[in-house]
């Protein structure tokens, strides 16, 4: 208790000091940016990309998107035919190294063809040159960062919290998602030949990318509007799809009745009239041996 | 050589003593004093029906009514019919905690919980869907025979109710499990009754007890699901039984067939092993496709809530063609007296399924209007015999089929990668151009076969050998059809206006019946609806063509026996010694 008075006494006699307020202040500070980099959003470019990585992903940006978005990933903007204002590729800047996993890494871009809807195809792009072109494009401006495993997975859990954390996670799928991408995640259409892909099946990572990001025709599903747990739980449901055995037998892909009806004209009906034809082809005798007289 | 072992050898000097009977003809007797059921079953256990793979389509729709009949039962034991509010306790994991109605946890129950309970379901739900579809090919078949003539038209009129019934017990049945699929079925189901001008609120107030949900309607669909319809199906199918057998069975022309007689085998034992045996086809192929085929997987769906959708969104496959209609029709609203119509839900779904099964219910009686014909028919016609009748319900298919697509049309632009805009635009014209260009079409190629028979009938049928003449010239060896063949093939009516002619005074110089109102537009639409038909020959035709053929027989003749290398195998000779001679 002395000690402590009398360091207090100590720092007390500077406290009118001409260092005392650069001091404060720089306490302050540093407080303040220690609290924020402690507890602020991934989202804050956090990446601890190197610097060689970054050039490595320009080098390759300058090769493969640099055509449609431009040198520097600011977009390139075109006049088309009728004379409208229309982009040829947009803005990468503050699209965050999340987006360029997904798209990059799904195989979607680069993209072969101007259409309705990129289609997901085999990457182009190795691992290490999608993190590489995801550290350039994050180096242009702040945006999502690549989750970490820990973000999407409930393998850290106990049993009752993952039984919640599926129950929940189906309850917001229903909610959110299914409009579009169909009760089981089998997909749907969209207006002049979009579509929303089928996402079983598809890598836990990318999905939480896609919510984040929102690509596409896809709406955005901030941090604020689905919390990242409620992320992980919605994935936690469809891997809980996957693992559920099919209970009613063969589930036609999951596209709900229409389907069904083709089954039962094809195949009920179909087999039915064959066993009409087959009942009356088979004419009928009272006897096994033919009776004279 | 008799053989004289089925004669009586009892023609001796003592009186024959009845045996004491049997113990099930003891039983047998005791019943018949009490019921007097004998002289019925005597009378009945031989009727005959005739034998045609067609005639057994309607079967499909009885056996699956049973199969329906029996697993419902099943189901009900279970099923709770309420939308009170429960949590989820069951052994479906991912929805254990939420809340839920109690029909849908109770169809969880079954599906999960209750041995052999989702078998039940699935076999439930898969004889609904064959149901409805063995009706329809049943109602094909018919129509395109021309089964539905004097004397069976309110027979038509009966399976066309039957029709619509087991459609309206099949969306009624979709709705009960109350989970996401079923809800958005009913929610529509509020906005097409809502979509009623004037009456539309009041009847939906009236529907749902209230507001849309609600807590009634689950128990006052299930009540509908469970009793009400299923009366009127059984009442109506006895009556369409009763019916055929009051009628007897129309059967297809041929030698010894008349419009008097039934050529066919008894009921007993022949039909009675046949339909029963088929019966249990019928019970197998749903058992095998509720074991091996999921069908509405409501676990999937979970609850409903009204602020849920799925894509995939789909009625079963019979109420898909109204909700193809639905989903084409460009969205056109009015406006006035501070009232909306709504033409884009009011036109697709509560005006065209009106309008089409009355149509269904008035096609024997429209068709027997432009005809004329007042005669009763047992014998069935070959539907190129009437091409026009045929054109038409071709054209009606072709409808239903496009507006069927429709229905399906998120489905067909995800999976053929199609722009679904694309699909709709192309479907909101085909749905009339297409029924045209199949009408025409259906009505040449009927007429074509027409054609084909009378060519068969008067020059033979094609036999495929080529014989070549002294002057080198090629023809084709036409050999005369069997008697019966032919017989059958001439055993259809002439035309009454033929080819489209329609004559004043009929063939005795007698004018016609005296001119009704539409006796004009009668008979126009009576001359296209014959026009271009081609009728039989008549027997001078006949007997020239025969003569005819003769002659050409009498100029090949020479060239029998004088075959040129593989000749030899014109069907005239034995050719087991024979081979290709070696070069």
């Amino acid at each position: 208790m002395r000690l402590l008075n009398r360091s207090a006494g100590r720092l007390s006699r500077h406290r009118r000091g001409p260092l005392a307020g650069f001091m404060v202040l720089l306490l302050g500070l540093l407080l303040t940016g220690g609290l924020y980099t402690a507890f602020s959003p991934a989202s804050a470019d956090q990446t601890t990309a190197s610097e060689e990585q970054i050039a490595q992903g320009r080098e390759l940006f300058l090769v493969g998107c640099a055509f449609c978005h431009g040198q520097n990933g600011e977009g390139v903007r075109t006049i088309d035919s009728q004379g409208g204002d229309n982009q040829l590729g947009p803005s990468l800047v503050g699209v965050g190294a999340a987006a360029v996993d997904f798209q990059v890494g799904t195989g979607r871009m680069p993209m072969a063809q101007p259409g309705a809807q990129v289609p997901s195809k085999t990457p182009t792009y190795t691992d290490d040159e999608v993190a590489a072109l995801a550290a350039y494009v994050a180096s242009l401006g702040p945006g999502p960062a690549i989750p970490d495993e820990g973000d999407y997975s409930i393998e850290g859990l106990s049993d009752e919290e993952r039984q919640e954390a599926i129950t929940r996670g189906g309850q917001i799928f229903l909610t959110n998602c299914t409009a579009c991408h169909n009760f089981e995640g089998s997909g749907g259409a969209m207006p002049r030949g979009g579509y929303a892909p089928k996402i079983r099946g598809v890598e836990p990572r990318y999905i939480y990318e896609a919510m984040l990001t929102g690509p596409q025709n896809m709406p955005n599903f901030s941090n604020g509007n689905l919390s990242p747990d409620e992320k992980r739980d919605v994935i936690a449901y469809l891997g809980s799809l996957d693992e559920m055995p099919s209970y009613g037998g063969f589930g036609f892909g999951g596209m709900g009745p229409v389907p069904e009806g083709l089954a039962a004209w094809l195949f009920g009906i179909g087999l039915l009239t064959g066993a009409a034809v087959w009942i009356a082809a088979h004419t009928t005798r009272s006897d096994k041996k033919k009776v004279e007289a | 050589m008799v053989d004289t072992s089925k004669v009586a050898t009892s023609n001796t000097t003592t009186a024959a003593t009845a045996k004491k009977p049997s113990r099930a003809g003891a039983i047998a007797t005791w019943a018949d004093e009490r019921l007097g059921l004998a002289s019925m079953a005597k009378k009945n256990l031989r009727k005959v029906f005739p034998d045609h793979w067609s005639f057994m389509l309607g079967e499909i729709a009885l056996w699956s009514f049973v199969v329906l009949l029996l697993t419902g039962v099943f189901l009900t034991l279970w099923f709770t019919p309420s939308m009170g509010e429960v949590t989820y306790h069951g052994s479906y994991e991912q929805l254990r905690g939420i809340h839920m109605s109690e029909a849908y946890a109770s169809s969880l129950k079954l599906s999960f919980d209750v041995r052999g309970g989702l078998l039940m379901r699935q076999m439930h739900h898969w004889a609904a869907m064959l149901f409805i579809a063995s009706m329809m090919v049943h109602l094909l078949r018919v129509f395109f025979t021309g089964a539905y003539r004097k004397p069976r038209e309110l027979n038509w009129v009966i399976g066309s109710l039957l029709l619509l019934l087991g459609t309206l017990e099949g969306f009624t049945g979709y709705s009960l499990p109350d989970d996401l699929l079923s809800g958005t079925g009913v929610r529509a189901a509020d906005g097409f009754v809502k979509a009623t001008p004037v009456v539309g609120t009041y009847m939906s107030f009236f529907l749902f007890d209230g507001e849309f949900p609600g807590e009634a309607i689950i128990p006052r669909l299930y009540t509908i699901h469970v009793l009400l319809i299923p009366g009127l199906l059984l009442a109506l199918i006895a009556a369409h039984m009763l019916l055929l057998v009051y009628h007897k069975h129309t059967q297809w022309p041929g030698p010894g067939r008349t419009e008097k007689n039934v050529v066919g085998f008894p009921m007993l034992p022949v039909y009675a092993a046949k339909a029963g045996g088929f019966f249990f086809i019928v019970f197998g192929v749903t058992a095998l496709m509720g074991a091996v085929l999921s069908i509405n997987p409501v676990w999937k769906y979970g609850p409903y809530d009204p602020s849920k959708v799925t894509a995939g969104s789909q009625p079963d496959w019979y109420m898909g063609w109204p909700d193809g209609a639905l989903r084409i029709m460009p969205g056109i609203e009015s406006h006035f007296w501070g009232v909306t119509l709504s033409w884009n839900v009011l036109l697709p779904i509560l005006v065209l399924p009106m309008l089409m099964f009355t149509i269904l219910l008035l096609l024997p009686f429209i068709d027997a209007w432009i005809t004329g014909d007042k005669r009763e028919h047992h014998l069935l016609e070959r539907p190129r015999n009437a091409p026009t009748r045929t054109a038409t319900m071709v054209a009606l298919m072709t409808m239903y089929g496009l507006f069927w697509a429709a229905g399906g049309n998120d489905i067909i632009a995800i999976r053929l990668h199609a722009s679904i805009n694309q699909i709709t635009y192309f479907l909101r014209a085909a749905v009339f151009i297409g029924p045209v260009i199949a009408f025409v079409i259906t009505r040449r190629w009927c007429i074509s076969l027409q054609r084909k028979d009378n060519d068969d009938l008067l020059h033979g049928y094609e036999t495929g050998i080529i014989m070549r003449s002294a002057e080198g010239g090629y023809s084709e060896k036409h050999l005369p059809l069997a008697p019966s063949r032919a017989y059958t093939l001439t055993a259809r009516d002439r035309d009454p206006v033929p080819n489209g002619h329609h004559e004043e005074v009929d063939a005795n110089g007698l004018p016609g019946p005296a001119k009704g109102r539409f006796t004009g537009l009668r008979n126009r639409i009576r001359t296209v609806w014959y026009a271009d038909n081609v009728q039989k020959p008549t027997p001078e035709e006949l007997a020239a063509g025969h003569h005819h053929a003769e002659h050409e027989h009498e100029l090949q003749s020479p060239m029998d026996g004088h075959a040129a290398d593989g000749h030899q195998f014109d069907g005239h000779h034995l050719v087991e010694d024979e081979n290709l001679r070696s070069h």
